[in-house]
């Protein structure tokens, strides 16, 4: 694989898109997987209990999953220098449906010097982004 | 209740070596659905020029959480884990991590603030390698909700 050639990319490119669907099963593997056992990530009961519409996806693993296409595009996950968000918004993740994430990443900053770019995501549920300023800075070839 | 400001400033003891696992990295990988063969196959890292498979970016909170431990079961820090929501993340890598690092953890409260009644801590955990290089620098920043919400 290669790195991605920053000659040639325009601020307001989009990169990147990716529809991606979360399950309950989903939001387990990423308790398992990161340590994070909150049962408000798997528990109904208790999640209603604090006040929450149900069980909600880890804002990790939405920040784990919306970096990913970005990763695809660039071609190598270590030409990721800096990633950050903000969390908006819950995922509520439904015990049969599921919840459909859209992730847009578009090119928000270009620097020649360093062949980098800071590529910014819109991360959306339902309609409505749940991450704020979620940037991404990438090495470029 | 409200964190105490007083621990703006404080750090708390590096963690124990975390020796990164390759299937762990595996794991984590397909936890946040990453499909990149990168971080999935010794070959493909190899080829890229990596010495084993490379970690996706959010990884670094496996470790940071260790030092979130530590801050969130002080009890001079007064945090009420069961009111704690995630406010913000950012991770600012010198290099990625890979299968077979060997690292240690830093956390430093950053700073504490009211927001209405509300209390934000940040923190910063800072990763390095058994040489004492820097790997990553992990910033968040925990809301405290209170008690009318």
């Amino acid at each position: 694989m290669s790195i991605t050639h920053y000659d040639g990319l325009a601020v307001g490119d989009v990169v990147a898109e990716r529809r991606v669907t979360l399950t309950r099963d989903s939001l387990v593997r990423y308790a398992g997987a990161s340590g994070d056992f909150n049962p408000i990530h798997y528990r109904d009961d208790v999640a209603t209990s604090v006040g929450l519409p149900g069980v909600l996806a880890h804002g990790m693993l939405t920040m784990g999953l919306a970096v990913q296409p970005v990763v695809d595009w660039v071609g190598d996950p270590a030409a990721v220098s800096d990633y950050q968000v903000r969390f908006t918004r819950p995922v509520p993740v439904d015990a049969a449906a599921g919840a459909e994430v859209f992730i847009v990443a578009k090119v928000g900053q270009l620097d020649a010097e360093a062949r980098e770019a800071r590529i910014d995501l819109t991360v959306s549920f339902d309609g409505a982004t749940v991450l704020g300023k979620a940037q991404v800075r990438v090495r470029l070839a | 209740m409200s964190i105490n400001p007083e621990i703006q400033g404080k750090s708390y003891p590096q963690t124990e070596p975390y020796l990164v696992g390759r299937e762990k990295v595996r794991e984590f990988s397909r936890a946040v659905l990453a499909t990149s063969p990168i971080n999935l196959d010794v070959e493909a890292a190899r080829a890229a020029g990596h010495a084993d498979i490379v970690a996706p970016p959010t990884f670094p909170i496996v470790i940071q959480e260790l030092t979130l431990q530590q801050l969130l079961s002080d009890p001079d820090a007064g945090v009420d884990f069961s009111r704690v929501v995630h406010g913000d993340q950012r991770f600012t890598a010198t290099r990625a991590i890979v299968a077979g690092d060997e690292l240690r953890a830093t956390l430093t409260v950053t700073a504490v603030k009211q927001l209405g009644g509300h209390s934000m801590i940040t923190s910063e955990t800072v990763v390095v390698d058994p040489g004492g290089d820097h790997v990553v620098t992990a910033l968040s920043t925990l809301v405290v909700r209170g008690d009318e919400s």
